[in-house]
Order: C-alpha cells, then sequence, then structure tokens
C-alpha cells in the first residue's frame, strides 16, 4: 500500500503533502479497506448456501469425505427426487399452501379494512382502542398460545387447519394493522372527499381509492404474512399430529427424525422448502426491504 | 329572524350529527373484525391464562385450583426455571449487542459508493429471508464436529474446531453464530436510517477536522440512535422467544445447556401437560420482558438522541 503510494505522489509532483497523508490516500484506504471486509463477509455468508447446494448433490460416501469436494463427484441430482418421495412431499406442500395462502387473504382483508377505520373514519373511542392495539403488539404469543389450544381443543379443530387459518381473518397480527394504518395516513385526504362528494360510499372508498394507491404497503404486509406462515413451526407443531395433515415445516422435522444423517437428503429437501421464499424475496425485494424499513425507522 | 335562524342551525346540526353519525356506525363495522379478533384470540386467552395459571391440570381430569402454587414452585422449587432462565438471558446478551454492532458496520460499509451495491446487499440481506426448520437444519449440519463446514473452515487454518452443538460450553455460542447470519435484516434497517442522516452533519464535522471514527461517534451514533433503539428492543423480545431452532437442533440438550425459556414451557405444557404451570411460565416470561424491555427504555433516556427534543432528563 505504502510503495504503491509513494509511487502515485512522485508521478504527480508539485504537492506539498505526501501522498499518504493526502485526503485522497485516506479514500483510497478506506475504500480498500471496504472492499476487502465486504469481500470477506460476503463469502462467509454466502457460503452456507453453496455447501448446502453441494451437499444435496452428493451420493452418501462423499458427504463424509475429509477435505470436503466442493463440486460433487458423481454429481447426484436424483437426490432431490429420493428426499421429496420418500416422505409426502407433495401432500405437505399442499398443506402449506393452504395454511399460508388463506391467512394471506384474511389477514389482508381484515387488517387493511381494520386500519381504514382507524385510520379514516371517526368514530368515539378510536383513539383509545388504537392504544390497545399497539399495546397488543407488545404482548408475546405464548401467554395466550395455552388458553386458545384450550379453545380450539374445545372447539375439536385439534388436528384440524382452522386454528392455523381463522384467526388472521380477524386482524390479529397488530402489527400489519399498525403498518397499513401509519400508510393510510399518509395518503391525502382529498380523493376521499371529492369521492363523497361524488356519493362514493366508506366501501368505495376503501376499496377504489385507498387499497389501489396503498400497493406498496399491501405488498410489503403480504410478504410478510407470507414468510410467517411458511416458516411458522410451533403452530402447526401444537396443532396438527397426523402426518396427513402435516406443514412442510413439520415434514422435514419428521424426515430429519428418520433420516438424521443423510444430510445429502436432509439438505435436498430444506432447499426446496426455502426456494418459495427466496424467490418471492427475489421478484419482491423492493416491497420486501420498503416494508422491514418502514417498521425500523418510522416504526 | 331570529327564530328562522335557530331553525336553519338545527338543521344543519341534525344532518352533521346524522352524518356523524353514519360515520361511527360504518367505523365500528370496520375495525370489528379486530374487536371480535381481540377479544376471543388476545383479551380473553388473557384473561384466561391468568385463571390457569393458579390451577392444576393435565385436560384429563377436571383443572384443581391450587392458588399461587405454581408461581411459589417455580420460584423457588423448580430449578430448571432459572438455568432455563439464565441460558435465554445468556444468549439475548450475546446476539443483541452483536447484531447491532455487525449490523451498523455493515451498513456503514455499504453506504458508501461501491460498485454492485445492489448486488452487494442481496447477498448480504438474502440469509435473513430464509428461516425456520430449513435453516435449523442446514446449520445443524455446518455445525457437525467432523464433517460440519465450519470446522472444515477452522481446520484449514490449523484450528481444531470444538463439537459446538454437542458441547455444553459451545451450543449457545453456535446458535449465536447462527442467528448472525441472518444480520442483514438488521443491516437494512440501519442502511436507511444512514441515508436520513443530513450530509451537512459530516460536512461540519470535517470542516472542525474530527476523524472518521470521532464522527462516527458524535454524528452517526447520535442521530442512529432511534433506530438503534427499536432494534435493540426488538431484538431483546426476539431472542428470549427462541424456540424452533432449540427444538430443531438440540431439544435443549447437551445436560439442558440449551433449554431455552420458551422450550421449557412448550414441554410442560405440550409434553408433560402442565397446563396450569405453563400458563404460569408465559406470565414470568411476559414479564421478564417487560422488565427487560422497560431496562432499555428507561436507560435510552441517556444515550437516545431524539432532534427537536432538548437533551436531560
Amino acid at each position: 500500500m505504502a510503495s504503491q503510494a509513494q509511487t502515485w505522489q512522485a508521478s504527480s509532483p508539485g504537492r506539498k503533502v505526501p501522498f499518504w497523508q493526502s485526503r485522497r490516500a485516506a479514500g483510497t484506504t478506506r475504500l480498500t479497506f471496504t472492499y476487502l471486509a465486504l469481500g470477506i463477509g460476503g463469502i462467509f455468508v454466502s457460503i452456507p448456501f453453496l455447501w448446502m447446494l453441494s451437499t444435496s448433490l452428493k451420493n452418501e460416501g462423499s458427504v463424509f469425505l475429509y477435505p470436503p469436494q466442493w463440486i460433487p463427484q458423481p454429481l447426484q441430482p436424483q437426490n432431490y427426487a429420493q428426499a421429496l418421495t420418500v416422505l409426502p412431499f407433495a401432500l405437505f406442500f399442499r398443506n402449506t399452501l393452504i395454511t399460508t395462502l388463506t391467512p394471506l387473504v384474511g389477514a389482508l382483508f381484515s387488517c387493511s379494512i381494520v386500519a381504514y377505520s382507524f385510520a379514516r373514519l371517526r368514530w368515539p373511542g378510536r383513539d383509545i382502542w388504537f392504544l390497545v392495539v399497539l399495546s397488543t403488539l407488545m404482548l408475546p404469543d405464548q401467554v395466550t398460545m395455552i388458553p386458545k389450544f384450550i379453545l380450539f381443543r374445545n372447539l375439536d379443530w385439534i388436528n384440524t387447519f382452522y386454528p392455523l387459518i381463522v384467526p388472521p381473518f380477524f386482524a390479529v397480527g397488530a402489527f400489519n394493522v399498525f403498518l397499513l394504518r401509519q400508510f393510510f395516513m399518509t395518503i391525502s385526504t382529498e380523493t376521499d372527499d371529492a369521492a363523497k362528494i361524488d356519493g362514493a360510499g366508506v366501501l368505495t372508498i376503501y376499496w377504489r381509492i385507498l387499497l389501489p394507491l396503498s400497493k406498496p404497503a399491501l405488498a410489503a404486509v403480504a410478504v410478510f404474512i407470507f414468510k410467517a406462515h411458511w416458516d411458522d413451526f410451533l403452530g402447526p407443531l401444537i396443532y396438527l399430529h397426523s402426518q396427513g395433515m402435516f406443514t412442510l415445516a413439520l415434514g422435514l422435522r419428521a424426515f430429519q427424525g428418520e433420516y438424521g444423517t443423510d444430510w445429502n437428503l436432509l439438505m435436498a429437501a430444506s432447499l426446496v422448502v426455502m426456494l418459495p421464499v427466496l424467490l418471492l424475496f427475489f421478484f419482491l425485494q423492493r416491497y420486501f426491504i420498503q416494508g422491514i424499513v418502514f417498521t425500523g425507522v418510522k416504526g | 329572524m331570529a327564530l328562522a335562524g335557530t331553525a336553519v342551525r338545527s338543521t344543519v346540526r341534525t344532518r352533521y350529527s346524522r352524518l356523524a353519525r353514519r360515520e361511527a356506525m360504518w367505523g365500528f363495522l370496520c375495525a370489528s373484525p379486530w374487536f371480535f379478533g381481540f377479544f376471543v384470540f388476545t383479551a380473553g386467552p388473557m384473561l384466561a391464562s391468568i385463571v390457569l395459571s393458579l390451577t392444576r391440570w393435565d385436560l384429563l381430569s377436571a383443572p384443581r385450583f391450587v392458588g399461587f402454587q405454581n408461581y411459589k414452585t417455580l420460584l423457588s422449587g423448580d430449578t430448571s426455571v432459572w438455568h432455563s432462565l439464565e441460558v435465554t438471558t445468556y444468549y439475548a446478551l450475546l446476539a443483541v449487542p452483536l447484531h447491532t454492532a455487525f449490523g451498523l458496520f455493515l451498513a456503514i460499509l455499504l453506504n458508501q459508493k461501491i460498485r454492485f451495491q445492489r448486488f452487494v446487499r442481496t447477498v448480504y440481506y438474502l440469509p435473513s429471508v430464509v428461516s425456520g426448520v430449513a435453516v435449523a437444519l442446514l446449520w445443524q449440519w455446518i455445525f457437525s464436529p467432523d464433517f460440519g463446514l465450519l470446522n472444515t473452515l477452522l481446520s484449514y487454518v490449523g484450528i481444531k474446531g470444538p463439537a459446538w452443538l454437542a458441547d455444553g460450553r459451545t451450543v449457545i455460542p453456535a446458535f449465536v453464530i447462527m442467528s448472525l447470519w441472518g444480520v442483514g435484516a438488521s443491516m437494512i434497517i440501519y442502511l436507511a436510517g444512514l441515508q436520513g442522516i443530513p450530509t451537512e452533519l459530516y460536512e461540519a464535522a470535517q470542516m472542525d477536522g474530527a476523524s472518521t471514527l470521532r464522527q462516527f461517534w458524535t454524528v452517526t451514533v447520535p442521530m442512529l440512535s432511534p433506530v438503534i433503539f427499536f432494534n435493540v428492543i426488538m431484538g431483546i423480545i426476539g431472542a428470549l422467544q427462541i424456540f424452533t431452532q432449540a427444538y430443531v437442533m438440540t431439544a435443549g440438550g447437551p445436560h439442558d445447556a440449551s433449554l431455552f425459556f420458551m422450550l421449557y414451557l412448550y414441554q410442560n405444557a405440550f409434553e408433560y401437560f402442565k397446563m396450569g404451570y405453563a400458563s404460569a411460565l408465559a406470565w414470568i416470561l411476559f414479564f421478564y420482558i417487560m422488565a427487560l424491555t422497560l431496562l432499555v427504555i428507561r436507560s435510552s433516556a441517556v444515550w437516545v438522541y431524539y432532534e427537536g427534543r432538548t437533551r436531560g432528563r
């Protein structure tokens, strides 16, 4: 670094300050450090994914080789077929779609209309109730977990999808209500007023004006809900008991129980389970990050 | 004249109040899903949980009222409670500061004008997108003592790695390392916070001859402190509720070294079917989270800087 700096200085005569003390040198050192740190860090964070992919394509023998082969010899893509057929992963996939997409629809509708009420309509006690919404944000789920289990048990809902898919229809995600309400507050009421003069009712304004203007916020909330339900483990663990009802998360866990050290198969199945969320992230990256930032900085 | 005036005013008022009533009705109607959800899935269960925590109930026979017996047991008789609180706190004490430090560090690096900025951000952010059982299985394999990735990498530089998940001394640090893989989530938030800091502040600091490090402590940290504050609180709440990883990877072992509080609560409720006792445990966790959160909020008067608010206590 120093010798390079000196030659640079030699080629630019007429400077009083030696290069390594100049502002440009400080900038170069800083950039070099930045690239170096980000490069090393980048390798560390991406290597688990590569390791996972590599393991998932190995045969049983080469999984336990030292030093490990990064590019498997022989390549064994049929691991994926095997991993996904020893247990009924197609069924788990279907179940997960049910326990993910139903809450997604329910939560989007219920949270947005509730948020609309808190943001736009005037009714007695509204602001006090909104404080209650905020306070439920602080309440950790485990306090209500056991009574809810007993409630659903009394309804005979154990080993059905209902405990997982019914509550989202009642805006239980206080966080989503909060996020949407904050977003609705940023939309000017002028359009509402104009529509009101044209005779638009409360629901028309919600459906025709507010929702179309809130697509970014709705997308962010949708991504959160999708991820939360796709990855949920404790909920299905408590409520779904027979293998025919398992979600992918429970299926993976069962798979681990039966094929404990077949890491090639386990990694193949895990990768497939991760894939939808990864794809969703790639397509909706902007909304994903917007939502996170919105909650973190403005929340 | 006067009579006509009152008549006009009163019709205006009745029309207004009719509109207001209509709006209030719609307001309640639109909020009604939340009201129902709140009473049935939050407030009701909360009250039920208080009552349950005063009973002994195995779901088979009728619940028996035992007063504060559960709380007495867990505060004095059950050493696992204290042990699991200790384990969970140890994890949070390691994970939360490290997440803050690494998240902030990465955000500052990525906030500079560098090539492939979007790509690099995606690389760092990607791991925080995935979670759950799949990630737990991946890391269980990474931590595998003989053929796992981590010890392989360590062996390249001549270090013989520990048994990680199988060793009581390294199991909690292992969970922390795993959680740090997802540091991209805090990084993104800090990055957005950094972009909100006016550049004039840095220019002024540079004019005064402040070094990079000094600028960090006198400009970046104070301006970012509300964001750090929010993330620390969310981080604590999240860390104290860790469950899935522990359930899948270690089941609390070795020798209860990773018996996180939520894991112990789950075992009591759904493996030993002690519904009353588990409810009492849930309340203990609730108060513990509240206490730590309040502690951070209290301390925030000293270190969190809000623009437009004069400093002082």
